[in-house]
């Protein structure tokens, strides 16, 4: 009989490094390292065609765990140094990760001008709403009246909405998922890598240790009711009534991708440096 | 979700016995990773029992030993019956606690199948997923004894001197 499987290149396993995740028993971004082992799976791509770019934090942590080229970069820092990776290497899939920490706060700058760059990148933010890696501080997603020994009273701030921003910013295609459902993720992801342009997927991710009571969001989260607009004044209007646990794509933009500039530079590094010159 | 032939069937199948002994695997990675060895010895050993499930399929169906990705069902959650809620975990849980977590999947994966096997599916897939559910439950038996041989976790096993957590 033959086997209803058609050949795949590589295994989701054949994308892990031999290390071992140092994340806490039950953490959300376990899952989102399935998710991305098995998009790169299934988008028959090879080790050495993927870079995968990030900041600091727990959630940073993943390029150490697949066995692509990897970047850990510096806090906040992971956008720009993905950018000029993929125009420089327009060949290779680039994937970034943060933590809403890393992409909000720090790097809060950097994600504004990344949506509105547009590059051809797959930005994957585990949302947690806290800084897990430094113990629990409050990050920007983090609501307002959640107490703890480090914020006694909450911040009394309002979130910020990664979402809405990034719309507003020109992101190209703008997604949630979900940790516990890493099959889910792992299309995200596939799609994200074959739609061109900024990819701004929020992935919400619990931090068992510090967020605990995140273990409620599996009840909570639900597929997103309509189907994805390509309007962004109608994405607008939904995402900043969303719920924060739609699933799904919510805005799939046309505007073409940033590749570079248009003509190469004519001055050749030498002649640039007579121009600096004293 | 209909299923049109045992082809089909079989492939659900050995997705789930996949997907259930990955699962396991990287339980046993986690915990390990957090020095709880005799549960991570557990897990490992409950992944490597799936995996023996699924090479059994393979072997039953003809097909090649390294299949290609599995294709993507639309299971009626978010992953298949038979594995475990990713978040299942605590870094001191007890053998105890991980057989009681073996104990649920067994329980969904008979639920899984006995449900094909009272459907509307093909005789020889309702016949196969008969048979799929009385092995479940022989796991499932299995399992109980298992957990009649471990210690049960005393009040206050998750309580730790030096918790990571600062409470609010
Ligand atoms: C320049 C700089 N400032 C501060 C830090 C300390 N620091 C490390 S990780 C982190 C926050 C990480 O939070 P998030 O991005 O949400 O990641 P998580 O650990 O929750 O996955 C901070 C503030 C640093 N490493 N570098
Ligand atoms: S502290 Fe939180 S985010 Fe960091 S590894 Fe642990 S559970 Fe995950």
């Amino acid at each position: 009989m033959n086997a209803p499987f058609a050949a795949a290149a590589l295994q989701p396993k054949d994308f892990k490094s031999g290390y071992k995740p140092v994340w806490c028993p039950g953490c959300g971004d376990y899952s989102v390292l399935t998710g991305v082992t098995k998009a790169l799976a299934m988008l028959e791509l090879r080790p050495e065609n993927v870079a995968v770019v990030s900041g600091i934090g727990c959630s940073s942590r993943i390029p150490a765990y697949t066995n692509c080229y990897g970047f850990h970069g510096v806090h906040g820092r992971a956008l720009p140094a993905a950018t000029g990776l993929k125009v420089a290497r327009p060949e290779l899939t680039v994937l970034v990760a943060s933590g809403d920490g890393d992409g909000y706060s720090i790097g809060g700058n950097h994600f504004l001008h990344a949506c509105r760059r547009n590059v051809d990148l797959t930005y994957i933010v585990m949302d947690n709403h806290v800084y897990g890696m430094t113990k629990g501080q409050p990050s920007p997603t983090t609501e307002p009246d959640w107490r703890s020994k480090l914020a006694p009273g909450g911040t009394g701030l309002r979130e910020f909405h990664p979402l809405v921003i990034a719309l507003a910013s020109g992101a190209n295609f703008i997604a949630r998922g979900f940790s516990g459902d890493p099959n889910g993720l792992a299309a995200l992801i596939a799609e994200a890598v074959r739609h061109p342009g900024f990819y701004f997927l929020e992935v919400l991710s619990p931090c068992v240790t510090f967020r605990p009571e995140q273990r409620g969001w599996k009840e909570a989260v639900h597929p997103a009711p309509v189907a994805p607009t390509d309007d962004p004044g109608r994405a607008a209007r939904r995402l900043m009534t969303d719920d924060g646990f739609n699933i799904g794509v919510l805005y799939k933009g046309s505007r073409a991708p940033f590749t570079g500039m248009a003509a190469a530079p004519t001055d050749s590094p030498e002649d640039l440096e007579c121009l600096f010159r004293l | 979700m209909p299923v049109p032939s045992l082809e089909d069937f079989m492939s659900r199948a050995y997705t789930m016995e996949l997907e259930a002994t990955e699962r396991y695997a990287q339980f046993a990675e986690q915990l390990d990773t957090h020095n709880n060895r005799e549960v991570a010895q557990l897990f490992r050993k409950l992944s490597e029992i799936e995996a023996l499930h699924a090479k059994r399929i393979l072997e039953e169906m003809g097909w090649p030993s390294v299949p290609a990705l599995p294709p993507a069902f639309a299971w009626s959650g978010a992953e298949a019956p038979e594995t475990a809620p990713f978040d299942s975990l605590h870094y001191l849980m007890q053998p105890y606690h991980a057989l009681e977590i073996a104990l649920r999947c067994e329980l969904e994966a008979v639920k899984y199948f006995d449900d094909i096997a009272a459907g509307a599916a093909p005789q020889r897939v309702r016949a196969a997923a008969k048979e799929m559910a009385d092995e479940e439950r022989e796991h499932v038996a299995l399992i109980k004894q298992w957990m009649k041989k471990v210690p049960r976790p005393a009040a206050g096993w998750d309580e730790d001197p030096d918790p990571p957590r600062i409470a609010g």
